[in-house]
């Protein structure tokens, strides 16, 4: 087998020095390795958006990123929104008061897709919301409440 | 599916690229923005057993304008050719193709050079260079040479490029004429899937309101991105109207040779070739006479 690569990446504010095998998704890297399992390994092909994470502010697809390219990144999953005492990040808030998720299965990506909107534009218009969203499929809501939680999480702030 | 292994490089210098190129070649496949290529490896229709991650490569960031050209680095972001004003200014189509590739968080990984690279026949990018009068820049031990777009799309995801070369970047010449239009338009199943069909059209008007330049290029309907030079032929230096626009969308259609699948049968891509050439020129004319005003 070919060479491990080492790695110093930050993940949701922890350091983390590792050898990771050069074929180990980002996604695996966190579900596997970290026992973050927030990031969902939906299609793998990069097509649903449900493994969508923060590199570097960035919102990207963990199912087409190789943990061995991370080497001084930062990354932040679902699992950094909530507070440790479970309070709820405004945007998880939202989409539970408007009914943003049925079986929740998109969820994870939903909201860092969303919170990566949020950074840029923080009182986003539906059509915002759409476009930036546009990546992440959803096969419960039919959509409408997603993009109504997000604005609502906008408006909130 | 995972990927099967291969060896990660991650050179920090072009020159230690393509070394590692030259030493590798066809064994080895350049990592730019994944959103491509990984899929493939992640399916296995792709088993490189070297990768060449070019994203710590700082200098093939960059999008510059130099010499009545836009060039763009290799890991450029598409994200950052959508907002750049340089392409935005520069090569109006180029924009306006990006902007329509895939969805938001693709495109903040994805590169235009990529894209271009991959010769994906349905993808917008290598269409619009092909509009735009582009070439890419390849690089390799051997030399640096310059491949038109014209020359570079040889079949379905396959390139002018040689094995051990790395494209480096686009080189896109900025139309001085004053009254040139474009447009980029197309037509998909879902928005941010790859077009059925999709039409990028480039046109000068002379002082008359004739045609003095015209690059009509479609993707979508052929084994690779193609002109449609029937079409350019038959609008040069004629006043274009409904009459000709609808002849030059006829000529497009029967330039496309369209695979049917389960997004559109080749009748109705031959049929969208048509349409969208039409719709096309026509928003591409309205552009070059507003520019004149």
């Amino acid at each position: 087998m070919p060479d491990k690569v080492r790695v110093a990446v930050t993940v949701n504010g922890t350091a983390h020095d590792v050898l990771v095998e050069p074929r180990t998704l980002l996604l695996d890297f966190l579900r596997d390795e970290l026992a973050l399992t927030g990031a969902h390994a939906g299609c793998e092909q990069g097509a649903c958006g449900a493994c969508t994470v923060l590199v570097d502010g960035e919102p990207t697809r963990s199912c087409l990123m190789f943990a061995a390219q991370l080497d001084g990144a930062e990354v932040t999953t679902v699992e950094s929104l909530a507070n440790p005492d479970g309070t709820l990040h405004p945007v998880q808030r939202a989409f539970t008061e408007n009914h943003g998720l049925q079986c929740g299965f998109c969820t994870p990506g939903m909201l860092m897709a969303a919170c990566a909107l949020l950074q840029h534009t923080p009182h986003p218009e539906p059509s915002d919301v759409r476009e930036a969203l546009s990546g992440n499929l959803c096969r419960c809501t039919g959509y409408q409440n997603i993009v109504r939680s997000v604005v609502a999480a906008g408006a909130e702030s | 599916m995972k990927p099967a292994p291969f060896a990660y490089l991650a050179p920090r210098s072009v020159d230690e690229a393509l070394a590692h190129l030259a030493e590798h070649g066809s064994e080895a496949r350049p990592l730019a923005g994944g959103q491509s290529l990984v899929r493939l490896m992640n399916t296995r229709l792709a088993t490189p057993s070297v990768l060449i991650d070019i994203n710590r490569i700082d200098e093939l960031a960059a999008i510059s304008r130099e010499n009545g050209t836009v060039r763009i680095g290799a890991v450029a972001r598409q994200r950052a050719c959508e907002t750049s004003s340089h392409v935005r200014d520069g090569v109006p189509v180029f924009a306006e193709a990006v902007g329509q590739v895939a969805h938001p968080s693709v495109r903040r990984r994805g590169t235009a050079v990529g894209s271009v690279a991959f010769a994906d026949p349905s993808a917008e990018l290598p269409t619009a260079l092909l509009a735009a009068d582009g070439e890419v820049v390849a690089a390799s031990t051997r030399g640096e040479r310059s491949i038109a777009a014209d020359d570079f799309f040889t079949g379905p995801f396959t390139s002018a490029l040689a094995p051990d070369e790395l494209a480096v970047a686009l080189r896109i010449p900025v139309s001085a004429a004053a009254r040139t239009g474009s447009a980029f338009v197309e037509e998909s199943r879902r928005h941010g899937e790859l077009p059925m069909c999709g039409v990028a059209a480039v046109i000068t008007l002379d002082d008359d309101g004739a045609v003095a330049q015209v690059r009509i290029a479609l993707c979508g309907v052929h084994r690779r991105p193609i002109r449609a030079r029937d079409a350019e032929a038959a609008l040069l230096s004629e006043h274009p109207d409904d009459e000709l626009l609808q002849a030059a969308g006829a000529l497009a259609a029967s330039a496309a040779d369209p695979v049917g699948d389960c997004h559109g049968s080749a009748a109705f891509r031959r049929h969208l070739a048509a349409v969208l050439t039409r719709r096309a020129l026509a928003t591409a004319i309205s552009r070059a006479e507003e520019r004149n005003a």
